[in-house]
């Protein structure tokens, strides 16, 4: 019995939380990487644009619920999703189209770009501010719980329980729909070739006259679908406030570079990678390990190695741990 | 005389608007279905002169001519378009795609189905047909050539240009590859190339150029040039 | 002349605001213009000078208040009696750790080594927790509404400047030895994770600084406006022009904070400018403009950068001492990255990179825009609304937004400068 509290007690605090955080990271670490893919460029803007895209969703959220509209147990805010997207989409292309068009016709250094970028968050972080202030915003509807603590102990009689959020089962599913969707479009679509063909040889692909521009503008709006799906997943299972979001940029980028800048596949294990090292290593162990250890040598303390809030701490030694002993990452992407 | 089908007439220019001229009055032409092949020594501008062709870089006098159209002023994408094939010498497949994707890659522009042209390759280059499935950076040197080569017949070129084709592969390797450049030719695809090791080439070449200091210095057929004494004792040692 | 007549315009900006609001603001951009002046310095060294791009200004900052504390706070006798050199322990022991692990690691190989230095680590920080824990529980309790801290050393507050700057180096260096050599957005990401840390650990190490209780009322290199308004001799000279008391004692403050700052400013920029000249500096120069040269002669590019990063990093730590100097309190809720990272950013590209005087420029220039766009914005909403019915839902809602405009034209500023004048106000020589 011990044993299975122990499991339940891991999954309830650890796994769970874990997977769904993961999930919301390898989103965000796919858009960075495949700005940095296609366009060669770290977009610090991508925690911005995960904001902007969210507010969109999060306004488009808040119309339906006065018109009644509503998911039933979902919440409405899936609904929203689609309008967030089309908000973050004419948000990127206007800037690529007024912003970084002319400094990839210049064929600017990257790290010019990446200044740019800088500017780009700001007038991004600005403009969400603007629009729906700098607080926290809830907009979260439908049923919390697909399973809370109370039921499942009931159900199984055991002590500890198990809560499953509507919100990290959605996150979870969402996020193997959306990898799914955007792993088929790559691998097996035509403007999906092209894509990967213009982020392994430029020279060559302009050779095979793949358009630059098509790319560039199919990229974006991938990537203004990404994050706006990420930042709502995100919102949801937290909650939506801008600043937050400008944080994530940190876990988000660790993700990708543990994984190989350049690389999705790796962005999504990077994603994990973080996500798992955040919540293990900040979480207070003795809840799990009491199941498991005689009484005799039960841990006094909280058994927690660092506290919550230096979880970004946790995303920055890994980074730099993978930056000292294999700094193209996990899954070698177009590094150094 | 007739016009040959894709000539670079008396060349002049160099790489951007204002660098110094590399190409002087230079003159590169090739028939339907030939082989010319250029050399020279290090330097001499074999590469540059194949770009110039390519419309890779700026020509301040001269033209280039297609099958008795003026394409001079054409950006290196609309040439492909024209059915000119372009093999650079580095970086010329993408290493991280399955050699079927290269091909496909090699057919961006075509919007009707190359099913058939993939077969041509593949029965061209077997090996390929075999390794289709493998990332093309995991591919011998030789093979990934043979991709390369694969890539640009893709489009149906009516003219295959390859800068080095043979550079850095083995010996042995270098002659199946020349095998196969032979072959794509007696398909009736006119072939331009760059090379490196001069007395092979020029003994599959129709047509040679030996190139000095960006200027033709001698031309003729292959047999011609392997045979003159001058030739032999400068670049072919002896 | 270009510069002489931009330095012009920012002098006339600050007596304007002089004249037309009050001297005292005037006199507080003009610090806090200083103040970002060195660090816009500081940023330019590692950008203009050698194009190394350091995105986390804020902690290295941050450090620099830190060591105010540390440096000019009165110790806390009963908290260091209640378990300092416990806490000092268990930091050695925390040293040790990392020290133990990096040999062990070194010194095996093959799949012990994984093990053996994870294991180091794990004996390692259970050791440091058990030692470092109980002590910081029981310094956290000593008087926790005014101490609950060690307090610092107690010594002049001046002192604790060179102090920031020396803090930040040292955090520099860990951070340089590993993300330079580097990709250099790898260098980016690094500095933004390390300032996001600093600012973490002086949130939540209450035993350091009070975290986000904050240290108020840290001891003044100047006079206190309270003595000065009972010196009669001030008074009087005070009344001699024509002022009151109060408003004459903290303008006479806030001249000798600007004339210490500028001192500072001085020297640093005279260093900078003979740094910037001399043959190292035409070497960093080499490199930046093109690295793969400069390493094909031989120059350790890698170990230059490095120097040129400690460097810039502790004019920026001597800048946030002399910014919590003025403050008076350390407060760590209050370091937001856009404004202690990107806002310095901003103030050396429109400044002109790789120019030590458009750096300084930059800095009082979009400093007072930083301080001014908020009132400007006011009145600009205040017009646009003032046709609105009062109280409509849209009208507050644009009058409350008007606080983040100072992002938005922030952002604008930055992307205009890029695209229309990317070398800046007083371009590179």
């Amino acid at each position: 019995m011990d044993f299975l509290n122990g499991i339940v007690a891991l999954a309830n605090f650890v796994l769970i939380p874990a997977i769904a955080y993961g999930s919301q990271l390898a989103l965000g670490a796919l858009g960075v990487t495949l700005i940095y893919g296609i366009l060669r460029f770290s977009n610090f803007a991508h925690g911005d644009t995960m904001a902007a895209g969210t507010m969109f969703a999060v306004l488009t959220t808040w119309g339906l619920q006065a018109m009644g509209v509503s998911l039933g147990p979902l919440p409405t805010a899936l609904l929203a999703i689609p309008f967030g997207i089309l908000g973050a989409a004419a948000l990127v292309l206007l800037t690529d189209r007024y912003v970084y068009k002319f400094y990839r016709a210049q064929k600017a250094k990257p790290v010019i770009l990446v200044i740019v970028s800088m500017g780009v968050m700001f007038i991004y972080n600005g403009f969400t501010r603007i629009v729906i202030g700098p607080d926290d915003q809830r907009f979260a509807d439908g049923e919390r719980f697909v399973i809370s603590a109370r039921d499942f102990r009931e159900m199984t009689g055991l002590a500890e329980g198990l809560a499953l959020r509507t919100s990290q089962v959605i996150t979870v599913i969402t996020a193997v729909v959306v990898v799914a969707v955007l792993f088929w479009f790559l691998n097996k679509t035509r403007t999906g070739k092209s894509m990967r063909a213009f982020s392994d040889n430029e020279d060559l692909a302009l050779l095979s006259g793949i358009n630059p521009e098509r790319v560039v503008l199919v990229t974006w709006l991938i990537v203004a679908s990404l994050a706006t799906v990420a930042g709502v997943l995100y919102g949801l299972d937290k909650s939506f406030k801008p600043f937050t979001y400008f944080q994530l940029l940190l876990p988000i980028f660790a993700a990708a570079i543990v994984g190989g800048l350049g690389n999705p596949l790796g962005a999504i294990a990077g994603g994990f990678v973080i996500a798992f090292s955040e919540v293990g290593i900040t979480y207070a162990w003795k809840k799990v390990l009491v199941y498991f250890m005689p009484p005799a040598l039960e841990p006094e303390g909280l058994v927690q190695m660092l506290s919550t809030e230096y979880k970004f701490a946790v995303s920055f030694v890994i980074l730099v741990i993978v930056l000292l002993f294999r700094p193209t990452g996990l899954f070698r992407g177009k590094a150094l | 005389m007739a016009e040959p089908f894709l000539i670079g007439d008396g060349m002049t220019g160099g790489y951007g608007k204002t660098g110094p001229d590399i190409l002087h009055n230079c003159t590169i032409a090739v028939e339907r279905g030939e082989i010319a092949v250029i050399v020279g020594p290090n330097g001499a501008g074999k590469s540059t002169a194949m770009k110039a062709v390519f419309g890779m870089l700026d020509l301040r006098e001269g033209a280039v001519r297609l099958d008795g159209e003026d394409i001079t002023h054409l950006t290196p994408q609309a040439r492909v378009r024209h059915g000119m094939g372009f093999v650079p010498q580095v970086a010329n497949i993408f290493t991280s795609m399955t050699v079927e994707e290269n091909l496909e890659m090699g057919a961006f522009i075509r919007e009707d189905d190359f099913s058939g042209t993939m077969e041509q390759v593949y029965d061209l280059f077997p090996i390929l047909r075999e390794k289709r499935a493998q990332a093309a950076g995991e591919l011998s040197g030789g093979q990934r050539q043979q991709v390369a080569v694969g890539r640009a017949l893709m489009t149906q070129p009516k003219v295959l240009m390859l800068d080095e084709p043979t550079a850095g592969v083995s010996p042995i390797v270098m002659d199946e590859l020349f095998d196969r450049i032979i072959e794509v030719a007696r398909t009736g695809i006119s072939i331009l190339m760059v090379e490196q090791n001069a007395r092979q080439a020029l003994e599959i070449a129709d047509k040679g150029y030996v190139l000095v200091q960006g200027a033709n210095g001698y031309s003729g057929t292959g047999k011609d040039l392997l045979a003159n004494p001058d030739v032999r004792r400068s670049f072919l040692g002896g | 002349m270009k510069t002489f007549l931009l330095f012009g315009l920012v002098a006339c900006l600050i007596l304007g605001t002089g004249l037309l609001q009050s001297w005292n603001s005037a006199l507080l951009i003009l610090n806090m213009g200083l103040v970002s002046a060195v660090m816009a310095l500081g940023v330019n060294l590692q950008w203009g000078l050698a194009g190394l791009f350091n995105v986390g200004v804020m902690g290295f900052v941050a450090l620099g208040g830190l060591a105010v504390v540390l440096i000019a706070m009165p110790p806390v006798e009963e908290a260091w009696a209640a378990g300092g050199g416990q806490i000092l322990l268990g930091l050695v022991l925390g040293a040790m750790t990392i020290v133990a692990a990096v040999l062990m690691w070194s010194r095996t190989s093959g799949r012990v080594r994984g093990w053996a230095t994870g294991g180091v680590l794990l004996v390692g920080v259970i050791a440091y927790r058990m030692v470092l824990d109980p002590a910081v529980d029981r310094v956290e309790d000593v008087n926790p509404a005014l101490a609950g801290y060690l307090g610092g050393l107690g010594l002049p507050v001046l002192i604790a400047w060179p102090v920031g700057g020396l803090l930040a180096a040292g955090a520099a260096y860990v951070i340089g030895k590993t993300a330079l050599g580097l990709r250099s957005d790898y260098l980016a990401i690094a500095t933004l994770g390390i300032a996001e840390i600093v600012i973490a650990v002086l949130k939540n190490e209450d035993w350091m600084a009070r975290g986000v209780k904050n240290v108020i009322g840290l001891p003044r290199p100047v006079p206190y406006e309270v003595d000065l308004q009972n010196d009669p001799a001030f008074v009087e000279r005070a009344a001699g022009f024509g002022l009151d008391a109060t408003t004459a004692s903290t303008i006479y403050v806030k001249i000798e904070y600007g004339l210490l700052f500028a001192g500072v400013l001085i020297i640093l920029l005279v260093l900078s400018q003979l740094a910037l000249n001399s043959p190292w500096g035409r070497m960093m120069r080499a490199i930046r403009d093109n690295e793969t040269a400069a390493r094909a002669m031989g120059k350790d590019v890698t170990a230059r950068h490095l120097q040129v990063f400690v460097l810039g990093s502790a004019i920026c730590g001597i800048a946030g001492a002399m910014m919590t100097t003025l403050d008076g309190q350390l407060t760590p809720g209050t370091y937001q990255p856009l404004r202690y990272t990107f806002l310095i950013w901003v103030m050396v590209i429109v400044g002109g990179s790789g120019n030590n005087l458009g750096a300084v420029l930059g800095g009082f220039l979009i400093w007072f825009l930083w301080v001014q766009v908020e009132p400007i914005g006011q009145l600009l909403m205040t017009l646009i609304t003032a046709g609105m019915a009062d109280g409509s839902w849209l009208k507050l809602h644009l009058l409350d937004s008007v606080q983040h405009m100072r992002l938005l034209t922030m952002g604008l500023i930055l992307l205009l400068v890029l695209r229309l004048n990317p070398r800046g106000l007083l371009p590179e020589k």
